[in-house]
C-alpha cells in the first residue's frame, strides 16, 4: 500500500520533470498558436492547477479506480489498460514459461555435463541469448522465419481474416480453446510463437547461467552424496535433491525475468505490431500522454510488487527453515 | 563369515598438478557382526578408501584393486548394479549430521524414498518401516519426527536419523565415517551404544572410521591403523591398543591423554606432521618421524606381514617386539 503511494509519487514527479509540453504534443499546429485553445486544453486536463494539487486529485481518482483520460484517444486509461493488458499477458506468460522450461533445463544439463562439450556449447548459446539485443533478434527472427521461410506469421495477434474469439480472459489462445475454435487457437498460437521466443531469448540465457551455477554450488554438498550413497537413481538425485536446493536462486532469477519481459515487451510489441501494453507505453511516451504513462507505470509497478511477493512466499514453501523464521 | 574383502585398493585423485596417490595398496576383510575399526590421522586416506568402495569419489578419481562383496567386485559395478547395491547392501553414515541430511526435505521423505526405490514398497509400508526405525534409534515421538525437518533436531538426534536412514533397507554392511566426531562426548556414547546394539541384534558389519582411539577401544573388534594411504598395523582391538608393535601406533597411543597416568607425566606429541600425499617420503612413510628409524627404512616400503595368528605389521624392524 505504502509502496503503491511511493510509486505513484515517483512516477508523477518523473513524468512532470520531463521537458515537453503535453499541449504542444497533443494539439495540432494551428491550435498551439491559439492561446485560448492551449488554455482550454490545460484546463480540461487540470494542468493549470499547481502540481501538488494535481497529484492530490490524481491520488483521489486512483482510489476511485479512475486513472484519468488518455490525452491521445480520449478513452479512460483504465479502459485502454484493460484492452492492452491481456495481449501482453498472453505474450509475457508464454515467454516466461518457455524461458523457465528451457533455461532451467539447459542450466541443469550444463551443470551435470560440466566442462564437457555440451557445457561449452551451452555457455556460448546462453551468452549469445544474454548479449544479443532483443530488437536485433526480433528483426532477424522476422526476416528468417517470416520473410524467408514463411514458417510463421509476421505481425499482429491473428491473421486479418480471422476474427477474435469471444471475449473471456482476453488471452486469444485461452478464449479460443474455451469456445472450441481450434483454427482460431492455432492461428493465435502461431502468431505468439515468434514474439514470445524473441522475448524469451535473453531470459533463457540468464536462467541457464544462474541455474548452472546454483546447481554446481549444490551438487558437491554432503547431502547430495548422502542421496547417492543410499542408492537413489541419478535423475532423482538431480531433480529432487539438487534442483530442490538450487530452487531459491532459480526463483529469484525468474522474478528478474519478469522485469526483463516488461521492458522487452516495449521493443517486441512495436516490432511485431502486438497491440499490448508495450506498444501503448511507447505511444504514450512519444506523445507525452501523461495519464497513460502514469497508468502504465502503475501497472508495471503492480506487476513487480506481485511478482516479488510471490517469490517471497515461494521461498518459504521451498525452504522449511524460512517458513519457521 | 567374511562379508567384504578388499584387495590391493589404490586410489589416485586428480589435482591441478596431476594425479596424486591417496590410498596406496590396502587389504582387509570385514566379518559379519564385526565392528572393523579404521584409525589414523587426518589425510591418511581412511575416508577416501571407503568412498572408493561405494564409487562415491569425485569424477576423475582412478581406483584400482578389488572389493569383493557377495561374489562381485564393487569397484567394477555398472551404474544400475551400483545404484541397487548402495543403501541396500552397503550403507553409509557420514561425519557431519548437519550437512549430510537434506535441509529442505522432511525426515520422512529422506527415510522412505530409498526404501520405495529399492524394495518397491508402498507409501504406507515405507512409512511404517520409517517409524519403526526412528523408534529403534530412540528418537522420541517418531510420528512427529517423521513430519519434521532436519533443522528442528539437535546434532545427536540428526546423527540418529542419519543412522536410521542408512539402516532403512537393512544393509549387511554399514560404513560409519567419523560418526561421532561432530558430537558431544555424552551424545557420542549414545551413538556408539546404538551401533553396538545393532551389530549384536542384526548381525550388521560396521566399518568404523575414526581418529579417536578412545572410541575405537570402546566398540571395535578389530583395528587397522592407516598411515599415508597404507595400513601399517592391524589386529584385535584390545591386543593392538595394549601392545602396539608399530612405532606409529605406539606414538598415537602415547599422544592420548590418560586419566590414570602418573601425575606430572607429559603427553608425548608425535614429532613432525603427517606427510602430504604429494610429498610422501621414500621407503617407510613414517621414517622421518620415527624414533627407531634406520637407514634401511628409507630404502624400501615395508609390506604388511603377519606377525602372529591375528596380527599384521608393516615394520621389519619391529622395535617393540612381541612381549
Amino acid at each position: 500500500m505504502l509502496l503503491g503511494v511511493g510509486i505513484t509519487f515517483v512516477a508523477f514527479c518523473l513524468t512532470n520533470i520531463v521537458p515537453g509540453d503535453p499541449a504542444a504534443a497533443n494539439l495540432g499546429q494551428r491550435a498551439i498558436e491559439d492561446p485560448a485553445a492551449v488554455a482550454a486544453f490545460r484546463h480540461h486536463y487540470g494542468l493549470d492547477k499547481p502540481l501538488p494539487e494535481q497529484y492530490g486529485i490524481y491520488l483521489w481518482h486512483i482510489v476511485h479506480g479512475d486513472l484519468g483520460q488518455s490525452e491521445q484517444n480520449h478513452d479512460a486509461v483504465t479502459h485502454d489498460l484493460g484492452q492492452f493488458i491481456p495481449a501482453t499477458a498472453e505474450l509475457a506468460l508464454l515467454s516466461i514459461f518457455v524461458a523457465v522450461v528451457v533455461g532451467v533445463g539447459l542450466g541443469v544439463i550444463a551443470a551435470v555435463r560440466r566442462n564437457k562439450l555440451t557445457d561449452h556449447v551451452l555457455r556460448v548459446v546462453s551468452l549469445g541469448g544474454v548479449s544479443m539485443p532483443t530488437f536485433w533478434i526480433a528483426l532477424v527472427g522476422l526476416y528468417v522465419f517470416f520473410f524467408r521461410l514463411n514458417w510463421l506469421p509476421g505481425t499482429g495477434r491473428l491473421d486479418p481474416v480471422v476474427s477474435p474469439p469471444p471475449h473471456l480472459t482476453g488471452l486469444f489462445t485461452v478464449d479460443a480453446l474455451a469456445a472450441g475454435q481450434w483454427s482460431t487457437f492455432w492461428n493465435a498460437f502461431q502468431h505468439l510463437v515468434l514474439p514470445s521466443l524473441v522475448l524469451a531469448a535473453s531470459n533463457i540465457g540468464l536462467l541457464t547461467r544462474y541455474t548452472r551455477s546454483a546447481v554446481l554450488e549444490v551438487i558437491s554438498n554432503d547431502y547430495v552424496r548422502s542421496a547417492r550413497a543410499k542408492g537413489m537413481p541419478g535423475h532423482t538425485v538431480i531433480l529432487r535433491h539438487v534442483l530442490r536446493a538450487a530452487l531459491p536462486t532459480v526463483i529469484t532469477v525468474i522474478g528478474l525475468a519478469f522485469a526483463n519481459v516488461m521492458t522487452g515487451a516495449v521493443l517486441v510489441e512495436n516490432i511485431f505490431s502486438w497491440p499490448g501494453i508495450g506498444q501503448y507505453a511507447y505511444r504514450s511516451a512519444t506523445t507525452l500522454d501523461l495519464p497513460a504513462i502514469m497508468g502504465v507505470s502503475l501497472f508495471v509497478a503492480v506487476v513487480y510488487i506481485t511478482v516479488n511477493f510471490i517469490v517471497d512466499v515461494l521461498y518459504g514453501v521451498i525452504d522449511p527453515r524460512i517458513r519457521l523464521a | 563369515m567374511t562379508l567384504l574383502r578388499v584387495e590391493d585398493l589404490r586410489v589416485r585423485l586428480p589435482t591441478s598438478s596431476g594425479p596424486v596417490t591417496i590410498v596406496d595398496g590396502v587389504d582387509y576383510q570385514v566379518e559379519q557382526g564385526q565392528v572393523f575399526g579404521v584409525a589414523g590421522e587426518s589425510g591418511s586416506g581412511k575416508t577416501i578408501s571407503v568412498l572408493a568402495l561405494m564409487q562415491l569419489l569425485p569424477q576423475g578419481a582412478q581406483v584400482d584393486g578389488r572389493a569383493l562383496y557377495d561374489g562381485r567386485d564393487l569397484l567394477s559395478l555398472g551404474p544400475r548394479a551400483l545404484q541397487q547395491m548402495r543403501g541396500r547392501d552397503i550403507a553409509m553414515v557420514f561425519q557431519d549430521p548437519l550437512t549430510s541430511l537434506h535441509p529442505m526435505l522432511s525426515i520422512g521423505k529422506q527415510l522412505t524414498e530409498h526404501v520405495r526405490v529399492h524394495e518397491d514398497a508402498s507409501r504406507d509400508v515405507a512409512k511404517r518401516r520409517a517409524i519403526e526405525l526412528l523408534e529403534e534409534v530412540r528418537i522420541p515421538d517418531p510420528e512427529q519426527a517423521f513430519h519434521s525437518f532436519p533443522h528442528q533436531f539437535s546434532g545427536g538426534m540428526r546423527q540418529r536419523v542419519a543412522i536410521a536412514i542408512a539402516l532403512a533397507c537393512r544393509p549387511k554392511v554399514l560404513i560409519a565415517d567419523e560418526p561421532t566426531t561432530a558430537l558431544d562426548v555424552t551424545v557420542q556414547a549414545g551413538i556408539l551404544r546404538l551401533l553396538d546394539r545393532l551389530r549384536r541384534e542384526n548381525g550388521l558389519a560396521v566399518i568404523l572410521i575414526t581418529h579417536d582411539l578412545g572410541v575405537m577401544s570402546s566398540i571395535a573388534d578389530h583395528v587397522s591403523i592407516f598411515y599415508a594411504g597404507r595400513i601399517v598395523e592391524s589386529g584385535p582391538t584390545r591386543e593392538l591398543l595394549t601392545k602396539p608393535r608399530h612405532p606409529y601406533t605406539r606414538a598415537l597411543i602415547d599422544a592420548l591423554p590418560h586419566p590414570e597416568a602418573e601425575e606430572g607425566s607429559e603427553l608425548v606429541a608425535i614429532g613432525g606432521s603427517p606427510p602430504t600425499p604429494r610429498a610422501r617420503p621414500d621407503g617407510c612413510a613414517f621414517h622421518p618421524r620415527c624414533a627407531y628409524a634406520r637407514e634401511s627404512c628409507e630404502l624400501s616400503v615395508p609390506s604388511l606381514v603377519p606377525v602372529s595368528d591375528s596380527r599384521l605389521l608393516a615394520c621389519p624392524i619391529d622395535p617393540l617386539g612381541p612381549r
